[in-house]
């Protein structure tokens, strides 16, 4: 487990490690050649249902679609006994307080995504007020987006003062911190904006909004977990690891695990440590998992929508 | 000078792609004098489960396209089954055929598709009603689409058989999984070709070759596949279709009986045989004097 550690010294970001992109995408690619077969499909299927962080993220969200969904976060699929709920249902911040009643003492976690997302561009103390709303009104996790305006300009400063910043406002929630790779144009920008998100005191670093296209992918999201192992080394602090956006299949989300397994090894493979962000991924695990119990193929119009 | 002749690599037929199936297998069917016909595709059940991901997702397309531009497919196919005919004479002689039986078989075919191109737009006509009700409602009924649908093709006959049970299937608007004959698969290959060639939407008419003794129970416990189609007088393998397809309440069309060379393989029934009646109430004011029933 982790030592904690907090005086550690700040690196200077601009000479984060810089990324073989051959390299890592070649390496991402093997992960997906490794065959996962019948009691480890079905354990990692399991694992994969209870790291979900079910996400509804609309400008048409209405109470009645966050208490569905979050009956379907306790109710997975009623006809298969023992299943795992999923982590977290993840919401805008006016939803946090529906969705906190509907999930009540279920054990799962309610997110939220503040800091004027998905772009993050407002001020400061918009950001701040939209983090303490919902930490207030229940939140255990923030998901917040860093500028990537700024980072871009290079203002490294002004990036790693806001989360720290934001980190403040979420008091005991956890704080996971979106990059937006697919705005972050490369692999090297990738590292330098996890690096800062990390030393600037983010408990979980995330992909994307699932807003902007591509979201996540494998390269991109091994890059981030080669950041939270040298991070591991270098303070011992461990970091949460949640890709985001894209991933709608089980085999990919089982390639995931297999990365995760093979890059920070077992003590990470919990919904402590890491999470995908999806909605049409549940679904799909569901019907493999039914695949497997019953021998029979599956249909989708035998499983819930939301 | 002699010159190597290029042979032709049968695949099978997935969402309008000709992949090698999944699983590497294959195997050679002879023909009557014992001479290898070629090496098949020997697929699996994830090629199945491939080719039903591709037919569902076709579905809504071809389901909602205009009843008389599915016709003018069926009759596109029909076109380019005439300009390909030597070839597919050639193959069913070298599976067995006489000269003058492939030429019939071939012509027949093409004859049939033509058939039930011409049903596409007509059979709604002659199977839908409308129905006196007590109560101040239009009340009519119209078939629609079953869905996706999984055929075993007769295994007598190469060319033949398989055309006469695709043609009704997509005719209705439904999109299909076909298993080729085991023995004579070589028309089956060369027909997705054409279906290829002939402005079927990627998807509509999916086919595979192999062994209907590996395939069967996919093809009738798959909850995603709405119908199934069988041609053979096997007792026990119908018995299992039958249970297999309770699952999801398929369809189970059992056509052991028709002969795939005559007319009795021509009838709008067998379009029929995979749609849904759909009965709609819609409400209206009393037709004034009107004493009858709608």
């Amino acid at each position: 487990m982790a030592v904690t550690q907090t005086n550690f010294t700040i690196p200077d970001f601009s000479i984060s490690p810089k990324i073989d992109q051959i390299g890592v995408e070649e390496r991402a690619k093997r992960f997906t050649a490794r065959s996962i077969k019948t009691t480890s499909k079905l354990s990692g299927l399991k694992l994969v249902l209870n790291m979900i962080d079910l996400t509804t993220l609309e400008g048409k969200d209405t109470n009645g679609k966050v208490k569905q969904l979050c009956y379907k976060a306790q109710h997975l699929h009623n006809n298969y006994p023992d299943l795992p709920t999923v982590a977290a249902v993840c919401v805008y911040p006016s939803m946090v307080k529906v969705a906190k009643n509907a999930l009540g003492n279920s054990g799962v976690k309610v997110a939220a995504v503040a800091t004027a997302f998905p772009s993050g561009q407002a001020p400061k103390e918009v950001k701040i007020t939209d983090t303490k709303f919902a930490v207030d009104n229940g939140a255990d996790e923030i998901d917040m987006v860093i500028s990537r305006g700024k980072f871009l300009q290079g203002e490294y400063n002004f990036v790693f003062d806001e989360i720290a910043t934001i980190k403040e406002a979420c008091g005991n929630a956890r704080l996971k911190v979106i990059l937006e790779t697919g705005e972050l144009v490369t692999y090297d920008n990738v590292r330098k904006a996890s690096d800062i998100a990390m030393y600037a005191g983010a408990d979980f670093i995330k992909t994307s909004t699932g807003k902007i296209q591509p979201a996540a992918t494998m390269p991109v999201t091994l890059v981030m977990l080669e950041a939270i192992r040298d991070f591991y080394y270098k303070t011992g602090k461990m970091i949460a690891m949640k890709p985001a956006g894209g991933i709608s299949k089980s085999k990919a989300a089982l390639h995931y695990l297999v990365m995760l397994q093979e890059t920070l090894g077992s003590a990470w493979m919990s919904n402590h440590w890491f999470r995908f962000g999806a909605s049409s991924l549940a679904n799909d695990v569901l019907m493999q998992l039914e695949k497997e119990r019953t021998g029979v193929y599956q249909s989708a119009n035998y499983f819930s929508i939301d | 000078m002699n010159r190597l002749q290029v042979l032709k690599t049968y695949k099978i037929y997935i969402g309008g792609q000709f992949p090698r199936t999944e699983s590497g297998r294959y195997y050679t069917p002879l023909n009557k004098t014992g001479k290898p016909l070629a090496n098949i595709c020997l697929s699996s059940r994830k090629d199945f489960r491939e080719a039903v991901i591709a037919a569902r997702n076709a579905f809504g397309g071809w389901s909602s396209r205009a009843a008389f531009n599915r016709g003018q497919i069926l009759y596109r196919i029909a076109e380019m089954l005439e300009g390909r005919k030597e070839q597919f004479i050639n193959e069913l002689k070298q599976q067995g055929s006489s000269h003058n039986q492939a030429e019939s078989e071939v012509n027949t075919a093409i004859d049939r598709l033509i058939y039930f191109a011409g049903w596409c737009d007509k059979f709604q006509q002659f199977s839908s009603s409308v129905n006196p009700v007590a109560s101040s409602h239009f009340n009519f009924s119209t078939p629609e689409p079953t869905g996706v649908v999984s055929i075993i093709a007769p295994q007598s006959s190469s060319l033949l058989g398989l055309v006469s049970v695709i043609a009704p299937i997509i005719a209705g608007g439904n999109t299909c999984i076909v298993l080729a004959s085991e023995q004579k698969p070589l028309c089956g290959i060369t027909f997705a070709e054409v279906i290829n060639s002939s402005d079927v939407p990627s998807g509509v008419v999916n086919i595979l070759t192999g062994k209907p003794s590996e395939l069967v129970k996919y093809f009738a416990d798959h909850m995603d596949v709405n119908a199934m189609v069988y041609c053979e007088n096997d007792k026990d393998t119908q018995k299992l279709i039958q249970d297999k397809a309770a699952l999801n309440l398929k369809r189970v069309l059992l056509y052991n009986d028709i002969n795939w060379n005559n007319s009795e393989a021509e009838n709008p029934y067998l379009i029929l045989d995979a749609q849904e009646i759909k009965t709609t109430w819609h409400p209206i004011e009393n037709i004034g004097g009107a004493k009858a029933g709608y």
